[in-house]
């Protein structure tokens, strides 16, 4: 066990798989950086920080500076993964997918099912994602539940050091294409990473809390807020199950189910905004499925239908917050 | 012309298969056989063939949505692919393509396309993969006048420049983008020379005689498979049918299918040339022209009667595990 932070985790993890896999090549913009400057190659690393030292190590051949081009980043990593590379794409912002997006959901994501089953396209597709950085509407989105929508692909989203490490290798040694999202509050979190290979299968969710009363569902940059609730309430005796669900597709809907027969209240945080969310996904799925488990309505705690706002007063206001999260775990606990 | 009798055969053969396919189709789409939306790539085979009779199954191609003759051209089978496009279970890609999609990535055919302007990126990537396993394949990126206004196509022309990619750029230029002409919808009026803007060197040609555009296409293979980073070609050819089947062509000029049909048939001045200068004998070529028949006829009564995919395996494929 050593102690790391994500950005160097999701750094070590790459080095190791590419050390491991000289089929593996990686390609983004800036992740060397410095190409055709005066000051030479290996300026950045990465904006984050995650694809420092891979150039020095794996050469220009496999770790790959691309112009800014993002639909051609993904065609390149496809068509590469098509003709038997393994491929890692940076995306630098999630929300930059926009230029992209057609090389995700309609080639990347449909290939093999509209190739009878006779191709693969092992790629990651790597982003940051998420507000609170005041990085205002169009470098803050938190774009899982677009991605959790399309067939094809997988969505990984870690939320700790550890599950950073096994998530990180699962998808690069994944055949299917997984788009890995990485949140910006969390490239600094610190902890306790089991050393040597370390993998985790997708759909399996972690349970950050457990408790009796409350089942709290969420998953990336939401569960330390979940978590901050959840503690502040043990204060006062009540317990609640926080449920990490680590992959969006797919997903653990087991864990939750299971959970909300236990407890019989649900509360879904979710950062991105309400309509057609996962907090409405997984409402559905409760209310389909544990219905009779219920003893209090579903409570969601979301973004609101807005663009992210720049002002630290509106992102405050934008963003689920502990405090909003208790307030709608004890609004559940007191129905009735 | 300096073929020897077998590869100038073949690739008669090749043309010869890709027009009667396209043929039967628009005969067949017509009488209701086949679900869906179907572009036909009639009037351009001296391109595809001209492309793929250059190639191995160790290079790549990346076709688009009027993909049946690129198929066809890289060595897709025939009767695979007429199942595929009736729908059947026993289709190239098990009745889930239909015309749009059609792939063998067994034979270096990553997909025909739906998406007009997404193929050349994922060229690229293939282009990348070559250089990377150095062993001389090349990709090509067929692209038509419609697909050079996308800007993917622009990034794709850059980042092959960027990373000294064995990629051929290869736009057929037949006039039309869907229902749009080129002269209106190109700026420049000039497809070719925009990717020469890119910094890559660009080769122009007669796209319906197939000794030019092969001739063309051998150029700008070696030159790929040298190492010299990516080459553009653009070929001036026909489409004899709308852009999708059903198309009334209304923008089309007075006469201008009768008269591109005359004058502007691949197959008619292969026929005309390799006879005047004895080649091959007009046997030889009824001969082929027989064996296409045959081939298409036992492909259309197959498909025909063969079954569709079950309800069930609507749901296979869409990932390897999940």
């Amino acid at each position: 066990m050593a102690k790391l932070t994500i950005r160097e985790v999701i750094n070590q993890t790459i080095h190791a798989e590419m050390e491991r896999d000289p089929n593996l090549i990686m390609l983004g913009e800036d992740i060397v950086g410095g190409a055709g400057t005066a000051g030479g190659q290996e300026a950045i690393g990465g904006i984050w920080g995650t694809s420092a030292g891979l150039f020095d190590k794996f050469g220009a051949g496999r770790v790959i500076d691309t112009p800014i081009s993002e639909a051609t980043i993904i065609g390149t990593a496809a068509g590469a993964a098509l003709a038997g590379k393994r491929a890692i794409a940076e995306i630098m912002f999630a929300d930059f997918v926009g230029v992209c997006m057609d090389q995700i959901y309609n080639q990347v994501a449909k290939f093999r099912y509209m190739f009878g089953g006779h191709s693969t396209c092992p790629i990651v597709i790597r982003m940051s994602y998420g507000a609170g950085l005041n990085a205002a509407a169009q470098h803050s989105q938190a774009v899982y539940p677009m991605f959790t929508s399309i067939p094809g692909i997988k969505v990984v989203m870690p939320t700790t050091p550890a599950d950073a490490k096994g998530l990180l290798t699962q998808a690069i040694r994944d055949d299917d294409p997984v788009v890995f999202l990485e949140g910006k509050l969390l490239y600094g979190v610190s902890g306790e990473v089991p050393d040597g290979e370390y993998l985790l299968p997708f759909g399996q969710a972690r349970m950050a809390r457990e408790g009796n009363d409350v089942s709290i569902v969420t998953c990336g940059q939401m569960v330390m807020f979940a978590e901050a609730a959840a503690d502040a309430m043990a204060k006062d005796g009540i317990s609640c199950d926080v449920i990490d669900i680590r992959t969006t597709s797919p997903m653990d809907e087991e864990a939750i189910l299971d959970s909300v027969e236990n407890t019989g209240r649900l509360v879904v945080i979710d950062e991105s905004p309400p309509r057609c969310s996962l907090a409405t996904d997984i409402a559905a799925l409760v209310a389909s499925k544990a219905f009779s488990s219920l003893r209090a309505p579903i409570e969601l705690v979301t973004a609101p239908h807005s663009p992210v706002p720049f002002a630290r007063e509106l992102e405050r206001a934008y963003l689920p917050n502990p405090a909003r999260i208790e307030a709608a775990a004890r609004k559940t606990l007191s129905y009735r | 012309m300096q073929l020897p009798r077998d590869a100038l055969l073949r690739a008669y053969r090749q043309m010869k298969t890709i027009r009667e396919f396209e043929e039967r189709l628009h005969t067949e789409i017509a009488k209701g056989e086949i679900a869906g939306f179907t572009h036909l790539y009639g009037g351009q085979e001296a391109v595809a063939v001209g492309v793929c009779e250059n190639l191995t199954d160790s290079d790549y191609i990346v076709s688009t949505h009027r993909g049946h003759g690129h198929c066809i051209a890289k060595g897709c089978d025939v009767k695979g692919m007429m199942l595929e496009i009736y729908g059947r279970r026993g289709g190239l890609c098990k009745g889930r393509s239909g015309s749009m999609h059609i792939a063998d990535v067994s034979k270096g055919m990553l997909g025909a396309n739906g998406i007009v302007g997404a193929g050349a990126p994922l060229a690229v990537g293939a282009g990348l993969a070559a250089k990377l396993d150095g062993k001389g394949s090349v990709s090509v990126a067929f692209s038509g006048d419609g697909a050079c206004n996308q800007g993917t196509t622009f990034e794709a022309l850059n980042m092959a420049v960027v990373l000294k990619l064995p990629v051929i750029f290869m736009f057929e230029n037949n006039h039309y983008s869907e229902h749009t002409g080129a002269d209106y919808a190109v700026g420049s009026k000039d497809v070719g020379g925009r990717a020469g803007a890119f910094g890559m060197k660009v080769l122009k040609g007669n796209g319906c005689d197939f000794f030019e555009s092969y001739e063309i296409l051998r150029e700008a293979v070696e030159y790929c498979r040298a190492g010299n980073g990516p080459i553009a070609v653009e070929l001036d050819t026909e489409r004899f049918f709308g852009h999708f089947e059903g198309d009334p062509q209304r923008y089309r000029g007075k006469g201008e299918l009768d008269r591109i049909r005359e004058q502007r048939d691949c197959l008619k001045s292969f026929r005309a040339k390799v006879l005047e200068a004895g080649l091959l004998s007009e046997e030889a070529l009824n001969e082929v022209d027989a064996e296409v028949a045959t081939l298409i006829e036992d492909s259309v009564i197959e498909a025909r009667v063969a079954p569709g995919p079950l309800p069930e395996q609507v749901l296979e494929d869409v990932y390897i595990s999940y």
